[in-house]
């Protein structure tokens, strides 16, 4: 594996991979000592032209439990304000060798696009626009293997802002190739063009696709940006049509776990006591994140199955 | 009989005479002084047993970049480029900087393809002001200076209270509008086509229904107003049939197709291949095949490039920052030429489309093989297969979605006013 664009790129085989990996290193950061020295000597970048504090910490902690040297760059503080182009500071960095280039950008491809032009580094995609975030997919994958040994035949009910999400994207592949099951819930002004091509399953009335679900992912709703493009008419409307309450999720499979990508707001789409109810799984996603995030930086510096 | 110049033995094809046959065509002092068998001295001979003679081509819609950005392409490169591509005759966009919206530049522009002497620029004027959308331009005196046409081309003239004053204006004198028909409200944050594709990418789509909307109400327009409208790069099925309904109805109304919306579509942004990405956007199969059958028909009545370079700086970053546009001078023939390959059109018809129909939309001389008429040829090799290199190409952009793609079909020479501008395997 030489970069990790996205979950489109991962083979079955290299998923169960990534997880068993994955999931030895959560027991190793519950650990008094939390640190091995894998990736001693070795030189991660995490280039984040997006605010997102929980996956830039997530991607550092990871780095540091594996011995590597760990370097944060964000947009505020870099050289794009001063018209750098996003090509021009990936080379100038790249051109310091680090190991590997954690790259978080709004502009859906652009890891594509740099892998052109940086031969010699390894890329992982933190997300990039609405395109894919293969990180946050492995991580809830972990999560689910928590719940069960195998999501085939699953059904996870994705709710909210699917146009918009990255991480929505990554679970319409994953689900093809692993063999679960996505309902889309959401008013036709959230959801994509065509959308269904993925072989999901489209609701617009959440309760309709709440029976049978065995987990229920919230995404975040930007109640900025969606009102101002006339995507639904108030958060108070949205909470009521695709809020998830109690009484919702009580009609759902037993034992159906509550996800969400993070952070969570609460009274919008998620009730505060079902994000920290016992079904919730929202606080295990954010620890599993760290030991995904170890797993593919482990596998791209050259770790275990590392066949570059 | 002398002639400075005897182009020997090719298919003649001259569908305004209604000629297609194998002839001699001879020229002297500039113009066409004969077609049939030349027994004579000819100065000059072109073997051209094989090739197909025709009129020289007509793009009728390029950005040529002068005034204002000439790192992209400029009047001379631009020119080279079209020759290239067997056009004699090129009708540049007005969203140059200035903008072709007041006579000097009309002028000027003319003035410095005249210098450069490979091929005929006549401009597209501004339909507003600055192309702001809001006061007309003097389109009289406009047309006086040398536009041929008026258009905000890059912009839709987007307010339909402007729109209908420009028709109206445009109509009393004959003028034609030609629209870039996008909805901006339905569009503006798009980068490709709306649908699955653009579902895949992660980027925001520009649906079809942003270019059907705005044809529509432009025919309703039309109706009103008498007006002559032409749509620019036509691209989606349901553009085409209003264009189609509209053209029953004895509305003054026509289209252009591009190549690559008639040879491409959307599948080719997978992998966010920034040289795909144009406005309008590559479409579905749907519309690409409606294209097709729109040319079939006969609605759409003319091909043209959209021709537009741009530097490599602004293609090298994400699909979503890329800019629109690709340049198309020294493909169109041969790209278009898979319309013959496929039965879609005759060798006359398609050569005019690119000929013919746009001199006859624009009131231009050229586009025939008239006795009399300036000498303007396309000597070109229907059969002759070559590789598109970026880097070799004239124009001084190479933004090209068929890089490293074969194309079947290359021009060989090319004739301005009876003076040969270009010949193939001479530049190296
Ligand atoms: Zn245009």
């Amino acid at each position: 594996m030489k970069h990790l664009f996205g979950i489109a790129d991962l083979t079955r085989q290299q998923i169960t991979t990534l997880l068993d990996l994955g999931e030895s290193f959560i027991e190793l950061s519950r650990r008094s000592l939390r640190k091995t020295p894998t990736l001693r000597g070795k030189t991660i970048i995490n280039l984040f032209f997006e605010n997102s504090t929980r996956t830039r910490t997530s991607f550092e902690i990871a780095g540091k439990r594996l011995s590597a040297d760990v370097i944060n760059i964000s947009a505020a503080t870099s050289a794009t304000q001063k018209g750098e182009t996003l090509l021009d500071t990936a080379q100038t960095l790249a051109a310091m060798r680090p190991h590997v280039l954690v790259i978080r950008h709004s502009v859906a491809g652009c890891c594509h696009f740099l892998a052109d032009y940086l031969p010699h580094t390894a890329i992982v995609n933190a997300g990039d626009g609405a395109h894919e975030h293969p990180t946050q997919l492995l991580t809830d994958l972990l999560t689910l293997r928590q719940q069960w040994p195998s999501v085939e035949g699953k059904i996870l009910t994705m709710v909210g802002d699917i146009a918009h999400s990255r991480v929505a994207r990554s679970h319409l592949i994953a689900a093809a190739t692993l063999g679960y099951h996505i309902r889309l819930v959401a008013p036709k002004t959230l959801l994509p063009q065509q959308v269904e091509r993925y072989g999901c399953e489209i609701f617009h009335d959440f309760d309709a696709a709440i029976p049978g679900s065995d987990a229920i992912y919230m995404l975040r709703i930007q109640s900025e940006r969606l009102t101002d493009n006339c995507a639904f008419p108030s958060v108070r409307e949205y909470h009521e049509a695709y809020g998830l309450n109690r009484a919702r999720l009580a009609r759902a499979n037993p034992g159906c776990v509550v996800m969400h990508p993070g952070p969570i707001n609460r009274g919008v789409e998620i009730a505060t006591d079902v994000a920290d109810g016992a079904q919730s799984r929202i606080l295990d996603q954010v620890e599993h994140g760290v030991a995904i995030r170890m797993a593919v930086l482990t596998t791209m510096c050259g770790g275990q199955n590392y066949d570059r | 009989m002398t002639a400075d110049l005897c182009i020997h033995g090719g298919r003649v094809v001259d569908p305004a005479n209604g000629i297609d046959q194998t002839a001699d065509v001879w020229i002297s002092d500039g113009c066409i002084t004969g077609i049939g068998d030349f027994s004579g001295d000819a100065t000059r001979t072109i073997d051209a047993r094989g090739l197909v003679v025709a009129p020289g081509l007509i793009d009728m819609h390029v950005h040529l970049r002068e005034p204002g950005q000439e790192w992209k392409e400029d009047i001379a490169s631009g020119s080279q480029a079209a020759v290239a591509g067997g056009i004699t005759t090129l009708c540049c966009m007005p969203n140059t900087t200035p903008t072709i919206d007041h006579a000097g530049v009309v002028r000027q522009v003319i003035e410095r393809a005249r210098e450069v002497g490979l091929c005929r620029l006549h401009p597209i004027a501004a339909v507003s002001k600055a192309l702001k959308g809001k006061e007309l331009t003097e389109m009289r005196e406009l047309h006086r200076a040398g536009a041929v046409a008026f258009s905000d081309d890059g912009l839709p003239v987007w307010h339909a209270g402007v729109m209908r004053k420009a028709l109206e204006y445009a109509a009393s004198f004959g003028f034609l509008i030609i629209q870039h028909a996008e909805e901006l409200q339905l569009t503006h944050d798009g980068c490709i086509n709306e649908g699955w594709i653009s579902t895949q990418l992660g980027v925001n789509g520009m649906p079809a229904a942003g270019e059907d909307t705005m044809v529509a109400r432009d025919i309703m327009l039309c109706r009103l107003t008498g007006g002559r409208y032409h749509v620019a790069h036509i691209s989606t099925a349901g553009a085409v049939a209003l264009v189609r309904a509209a053209q029953a109805e004895g509305l003054p109304v026509s289209a252009e197709a591009a190549p690559h919306h008639f040879a491409l579509t959307e599948e080719e942004l997978l992998g966010y291949n920034t040289d795909a990405k144009m406005n309008p956007p590559l479409r579905s199969e749907t519309d690409r095949q409606a294209v097709i059958a729109g040319l079939r028909d006969g609605t759409i009545a003319t091909i043209a490039t959209d021709h537009a370079p741009h530097h490599p700086d602004d293609k090298r970053c994400g699909l979503s920052c890329a800019a629109f546009g690709i340049v198309g001078l020294e493909t169109m023939l041969p790209v278009s030429l898979q319309l013959v390959r496929d039965g879609v059109l005759t060798l006359p018809r398609l050569i005019a489309n690119m000929g013919q129909h746009p001199a006859q939309l624009l009131g231009l001389k050229s586009g025939t093989l008239n006795i009399g008429a300036a000498a303007d040829l396309c000597i070109f090799d229907p059969k002759r297969k070559w590789v598109v290199d970026r880097y070799q190409l004239r124009s001084k952009s190479h933004n090209t979605p068929w890089h490293g793609k074969t194309m079947t079909g290359q021009v060989i020479h090319t004739i301005m006013d009876g003076r040969i501008v270009f010949q193939l395997g001479s530049e190296e």
